[in-house]
Formats: C-alpha cells, sequence, structure tokens
C-alpha cells in the first residue's frame, strides 16, 4: 500500500515536470516575435505603438501552449494524487 | 477674465465622502473576512479558494450551491469599482470645475479610441462593456496586494467571463442566421467541419485558461518564493536561538521587487490582453457585409409586398 501511494506520488511529480518541458516552445515563439518586433521599431520607429501593441497581443496568444502545460503540471501536483490516492484505497477496501 | 472657482456645497461634499468610504469599505471587509476564517497554519499552502458557505442541496457535492472566497471577493471588487465610477462622474460640468472630470474624460476617450479601432463603426457602442471587463479583471488581480485572495486565480470566475464573452460571439455569429452560422463551419472545405466545431469552443477555454494561467503562476511561485526566503532565514539565523530563528529576515524586499512584476504588472497585463481578444473575437464574429445583404434583401421584399399589397 504504502508503496502503491509512494509510486503514484513520484509519478505524479514525474508528470508535472514532464509536461512543463512544453515551456520551451512558448520561450521560443516569444522571444521570436520580440526580436521582430525590435527589428520593425528600428526601421520604422513612428510605428512603435501598433508594433508594440501587436507583439503583446501575439505573444498572449503564444503563451497559451505554455500555460496550459502549467494547469496540467499544478493539476497533477495539487489535485491528482489526492484524486488517485482515493480510489486506490477505494479499490483495496472492497 | 472672471475664473473663481465655486466652492462646492456641503451637501456635495457629504455625498463624495459617503463614495470614498464606500469604495474603501468592501475592501477593508474582505480584509477582516479574510483575516477571521485564515486557519492557523505554517509552511506552503497553495490550496484553491476557501470555501465561505456551502448550500446541501442533496445528491452529490458536485450540484452544491457553494459560497467561496473568489465569489465574495469578486463581488466586494465590484462594488469598489462601481462606487469608484460613481465616485469619478460625480460632479459632471460642461465647463470643468473639478481634476477627476478630467481623468472620467480621459478614460471615456481612451475606452472609445480603443474599441473604435480594433472593433470598427459598427461597435461604437461596446465602450462601456470593454471597460467594465478591463476594470474588473485589472481590480480583482490587484486585491491581491491588500493580501486577498485574487478572484481572478480562481478558475471559475474565469470561466463566467469567458462564458459571457462567448455567448456574445455566438449572438454575433447567428446575426445573419442560422443557416448562415451552420454553413460557416463547413468552410474552407467541409471536411474540416469537425475542427472547426472544436475550435469554436477552443476560444472561451484558451482565454480562460491564459487569464486564470498567468494569476495563479505569478501567485505560486510568490508563496514559493517568500518559503524559501523564510527558510533560508531560518538557515542562517540558526545558532542565534529559536526565537530570533523563526524571523524571516531575508523576506523584506525581494518579494515585493517580484510583486511588482507577477501582481501589477501581469495583471494589468492580462486584464488588456482580456479586453482585446473580447474586442477581436466579437468584431471578427460579425460578417457585416453579409448582414448588410441581407437587410437589402429584406428591405426588397417588404417593398415589393407593400407594393404589391397596395395594388
Amino acid at each position: 500500500m504504502e508503496l502503491a501511494i509512494g509510486i503514484i506520488l513520484g509519478c505524479c511529480a514525474l508528470g508535472a515536470g514532464i509536461a512543463m518541458i512544453a515551456g520551451i516552445g512558448p520561450g521560443i515563439g516569444e522571444g521570436q516575435a520580440v526580436a521582430k518586433a525590435c527589428e520593425a521599431i528600428g526601421r520604422q520607429p513612428e510605428s512603435k505603438g501598433a508594433v508594440t501593441t501587436t507583439m503583446i497581443m501575439g505573444c498572449a496568444i503564444a503563451e497559451t501552449t505554455g500555460l496550459y502545460a502549467l494547469v496540467i503540471a499544478i493539476l497533477l501536483i495539487f489535485v491528482a494524487p489526492q484524486q488517485f490516492v482515493n480510489v486506490l484505497t477505494s479499490a483495496m477496501g472492497k | 477674465m472672471n475664473d473663481e472657482i465655486k466652492k462646492p456645497s456641503l451637501k456635495f461634499k457629504i455625498v463624495d465622502i459617503i463614495y470614498i468610504i464606500m469604495m474603501v469599505l468592501p475592501l477593508v471587509c474582505g480584509m477582516v473576512l479574510d483575516i477571521l476564517t485564515t486557519p492557523a497554519s505554517s509552511g506552503v499552502n497553495i490550496a484553491g479558494a476557501r470555501i465561505y458557505y456551502e448550500i446541501d442541496l442533496g445528491g452529490s457535492r458536485f450540484f452544491n450551491i457553494i459560497i467561496s472566497e473568489a465569489q465574495v471577493n469578486s463581488v466586494l471588487v465590484m462594488i469598489t469599482i462601481f462606487f469608484v465610477f460613481l465616485y469619478l462622474t460625480h460632479g459632471l460640468k460642461e465647463r470643468i470645475e473639478l481634476k477627476r472630470q478630467h481623468l472620467a474624460e480621459i478614460i471615456v476617450q481612451k475606452v472609445d479610441g480603443l474599441v473604435g479601432e480594433n472593433m470598427g463603426s459598427d461597435f461604437s457602442a461596446f465602450g462601456p462593456f470593454i471597460i467594465a471587463i478591463m476594470a474588473l479583471s485589472a481590480f480583482s488581480s490587484l486585491t491581491s496586494l491588500l493580501g486577498l485572495y485574487p478572484p481572478t486565480s480562481d478558475m471559475n470566475v474565469v470561466a463566467g467571463w469567458a462564458i459571457l464573452v462567448f455567448m456574445i460571439i455566438t449572438y454575433y455569429k447567428l446575426k445573419c442566421g442560422p443557416l448562415y452560422y451552420l454553413n460557416g463551419f463547413t468552410k474552407p472545405v467541409f471536411i474540416l467541419a469537425p475542427i472547426n466545431f472544436i475550435s469554436e469552443f477552443a476560444t472561451p477555454v484558451s482565454m480562460a485558461f491564459r487569464h486564470y494561467g498567468n494569476v495563479m503562476s505569478g501567485g505560486v511561485i510568490s508563496v514559493l518564493l517568500s518559503t524559501f526566503l523564510a527558510w533560508l532565514s531560518g538557515l542562517v539565523l540558526g545558532w542565534a536561538g529559536d526565537y530570533i530563528s523563526a524571523i524571516p529576515i531575508f523576506q523584506v524586499g525581494l518579494p515585493a521587487i517580484f510583486s511588482i512584476y507577477f501582481d501589477i504588472f501581469s495583471g494589468c497585463l492580462q486584464a488588456f490582453i482580456f479586453a482585446m481578444l473580447t474586442m477581436l473575437n466579437i468584431s471578427g464574429a460579425f460578417d457585416a457585409e453579409e448582414y448588410e445583404r441581407r437587410k437589402k434583401k429584406k428591405l426588397e421584399k417588404k417593398k415589393l409586398k407593400n407594393i404589391n399589397g397596395g395594388n
């Protein structure tokens, strides 16, 4: 029983860590977006306002995938172990 | 020039003071409620919103009506915003006498400009809705500065807003008739219909997750950082006895610097992004050309009917 609970907790923590690998994607994407925005502002300084607004919008949308991973990681750490242990104990009790 | 500024009357001042008290009172109430109901505990405590009251309807716990901290705080924030705007618009005159009228006019102009720029002239009436969402989101995120539980870091609150926006989007899509709406799913190719259907529901989900994830991750990082700093100061001051080593001296200052980003900057940015996405989605949902075409067709039909009926 203790071993099973230990495996559940360990796998949940591992899964959360693996899920956050998804953070690489938004990092690269947002970096690209900001680099291009800097280039655009350098070329046309008068369009700074419009470029900044569009860049922030784009960054927010690119960030979404990372946030999905974050939500899943947080669910795995704070919600999932309790649920799995409950399922396990109810199965063992029968 | 007869430029003397009239002193405000006593009645005006009293109403002002009532507004200011009503602005501050909900937040103070929230803080008192928070202090009274926080269980004494130590260590890291990252949980969802505390539940104040639960109405048992029988049956599964899923169907119970739950009054949680996030709901109470968001109602308190709404009352505060209501009185902030009442205060700002109190004593409006054509010839400006009060400084706050300048602020109110700046807000209205900026929002109207933003809405006109992003949504076009068809949606010029959307200004109040957009500023309401923006103010609610920004103030909700900023309540974490007072030590309250920010309502936006609860999924349910943000999902409610996202569903509201989704309903408005669907309303504007249905303006051109239900058949045209259903036909929109089969574009550009018929096979893509299931994917289009999923992406229709991905809009509110991604809006809710984005806002919730950003605010909540900031809160989690703040808690982890302050816990780490408390542990570090306990480690460094460990030689000085139990009482002195319990004082978390490293917590002074550093969390405040992170709070500037996570609480103030991120909160306001998310409010802006949520409002921007609302505007873009709503204005993108409405097919103005098709609507005009249908309107014209209907008018012509009506005219034909009238002529026929007249004859």
